[in-house]
């Protein structure tokens, strides 16, 4: 969808300048905004991708064609608008330069058709407004299919009324529109699916790279799994369990100790030879709540401190048996 | 030689002519830069039927071909591309304009077929005219003209960038798609079941290698401008050759130059 120098009057590619330029000032002052000295450096190395990636053939199935990434969309989800903005300029400069791929002239025409729908329009409308409420595969299916398709439409029916309002071409306007816009519908659905692949795999691998349009949000999905949270989320849920919820405890007899009730009479068994006495002797000088319930007395604190105590106690053992269980994995593949 | 070879080839091609030590190599880039779009500027804006205008115009790119030591193959080979596109949309242009404009040997020429030649002379000259621009300048120094332009810093910082890590991503994409055709010798492309799988493979290894790259250019001081090397260029000379290219392509724009030999000549 690159257009040529000759494809468009002085006066029309100046408007085009213009208005790319205004789209540019405002992404480059929200790039600013953000104040990430990291942006750069990946906004130049996402660009670098972008341009190789559109090297690669994809195997259209069924139709011995092959089809390419769409670089607004993709530079969009995972840079954000602005940035992907910013970056799609630089890649269609380079094209225009190194490949003679559209012209100098016309870049503010190509910028506007390929990178301002693709980013804003595919960003912002559709790509951020799918993903406000949440992340899915299904989402990024549909999101990256229609952004694609959207934005292609709308850069080919621009291309359209680029090169009717320079009048370097006798074909009517609906003859024109006729001939571009199903051919980009056929080329955005490739395109959108072949985004749509990439991005899915990029959910899955590293979800946090995915930008879905909320300061903080992007890192979703690992902000769920991540170890340091999970473990957090597992700690509070036991002291929850363990100190709310064992208040609730029944004060009946466990299934052991009903069966000993019904045996011997009593819940507990009483002990009988020197051993068992030394044993018990020691259990109740050791235990830091005998009973679930605080040293001398009866109340219901008592059982709730139990709780808590018992589980950070399970909870360390169990850490320190995977870490046992790692250090002997560890030792056992050096050996 | 595959699409990527071509293009990693292209590059390295384009940026030795650059490196060339010939009188337009020296001339400052932002004389250039701004001789360059002046040129297109005025060659796009040519009436559709004004093909003997037009043809003035190509003084200048065969005029730098010559003093830049230019082949000129080379250049024709990179309009194949967008002459395909433009003769495309031009093609029509026979079949809704028979208006009949003069006539030929008794042969009747219509307002179509001329403004279907304009056309693709207009784009064989600009793309021409751009192709002269990067064969004498490195992007480095086109970047430092644009940066004279007052173009913000961020977007000539993010286009050196881009430039820098092109080689380094193709070679990858290289990589990557060689190892795919060993393993599928069969598969004319990348087949639909792996194309999330190898291009989400190349992303994340990009984003990685960001990380990389930013980690070592802040070592090296990176504050968020990218610094060009200074250009000692003779900018004298340079400024005469701005003024007389300019001068000279409105006077081309403004007399038809091949008319007047034209009719001096009787014809």
């Amino acid at each position: 969808m690159h257009m040529a120098d000759a494809l468009i009057a002085p006066a029309a590619a100046g408007t085009m300048y213009a208005c790319s330029a205004a789209a540019a000032g405002i992404s480059i002052k929200k790039v600013r905004l953000e104040d990430d000295p990291k942006k750069i450096p990946a906004m130049g190395v996402m660009g670098a991708f972008v341009f190789a990636a559109q090297m690669i053939n994809f195997t259209i199935p069924g139709t011995g064609s092959s089809g390419h990434l769409c670089g607004g969309v993709l530079l969009t989800a995972i840079l954000g608008p602005y940035a992907g903005f910013l970056t799609m300029i630089g890649v269609l400069l380079i094209q225009c330069l190194l490949f003679a791929d559209g012209g100098l002239l016309a870049l503010g025409c190509n910028i506007w058709n390929m990178a301002f729908y693709g980013c804003f329009i595919g960003g912002f409308l559709i790509w951020k407004q799918m993903m406000k409420n949440g992340i899915s595969r299904g989402k990024i299916i549909f999101a990256s299919v229609a952004a694609c398709v959207v934005t292609l439409q709308l850069g080919a029916f621009s291309v359209t009324l680029e090169t009717l309002a320079s009048g370097v071409t006798e074909l009517p306007f609906s003859v024109f529109a006729a001939a571009m816009q199903p051919i980009h519908l056929a080329i955005g659905l490739v395109e959108g699916a072949i985004t749509a692949a990439v991005l899915l795999f990029v959910y899955e691998a590293r979800p946090e790279l995915i930008w879905t349009g909320e300061k903080g949000l992007r890192a979703g999905r690992e902000g769920r799994l991540s170890f340091k949270n999970t473990m957090l989320a597992l700690a509070a849920a036991a002291a929850v369990t363990a100190g709310g919820i064992s208040l609730l405890a029944s004060a009946y007899p466990d299934g052991l100790e009903w069966s000993i009730e019904r045996i011997t009479g009593s819940t507990e068994l009483t002990a009988s030879g020197p051993v068992h006495i030394l044993a018990e002797k020691i259990q109740n000088a050791t235990a830091l709540l005998p009973d679930y319930m605080f040293r001398h007395t009866d109340a219901a604190a008592g059982t709730s401190v139990s709780g808590i105590v018992g589980g950070a106690a399970v909870i360390l053992l169990c850490v320190l048996a995977c870490y046992a269980c790692r250090f002997f994995r560890k030792k056992e593949k050096h050996e | 030689m595959s699409r990527i070879n071509q293009a990693i080839h292209d590059i390295h091609y384009l940026d030795e002519m650059a490196e060339r030590d010939t009188g337009l190599c020296r001339i400052h880039p932002l004389a250039k830069v701004i001789v360059t779009i002046w040129y297109v500027a005025l060659t796009v804006s040519f009436d559709k039927y004004n093909l003997t205008g037009l043809a003035g115009m190509c003084l200048y790119p065969v005029i730098l071909m010559i003093l830049g030591e230019l082949p000129v193959r080379r250049a024709l080979v990179q309009l194949r591309p967008v002459l395909l596109v433009v003769c495309l949309v031009g093609i029509a242009n026979p079949f809704f304009d028979r208006n009949v404009l003069f006539f030929i040997a008794g042969i009747p020429v219509t307002g179509g077929v001329v403004s279907m030649l304009t056309l693709v002379f207009k784009a064989l000259l600009a793309i021409t005219a751009s192709y002269l621009l990067i064969a004498t300048t490195s992007i480095g120094n086109i970047c430092a003209a644009l940066r004279m332009l007052h173009v913000p810093k961020i977007l000539v910082t993010l286009v050196m960038l881009i430039y820098r890590y092109i080689i380094l991503m193709l070679k990858e994409a290289q990589r990557v798609t060689e190892a795919y055709s060993l393993r599928a010798p069969d598969e004319k492309g990348i087949r639909y079941k792996v194309w999330g799988t190898l291009a989400g493979q190349m992303l994340l290894r990009s984003m990685d290698r960001a990380q990389a790259v930013y980690e070592s250019m802040s070592l090296r001081g990176f504050t968020g401008e990218y610094r060009l090397k200074g250009m000692d260029r003779d900018r004298g000379k340079s400024r005469w050759y701005a003024v007389f290219w300019c001068a000279a392509l409105a006077g081309l724009r403004t007399f038809p130059l091949f008319e007047a030999v034209g009719r001096m000549l009787g014809m």
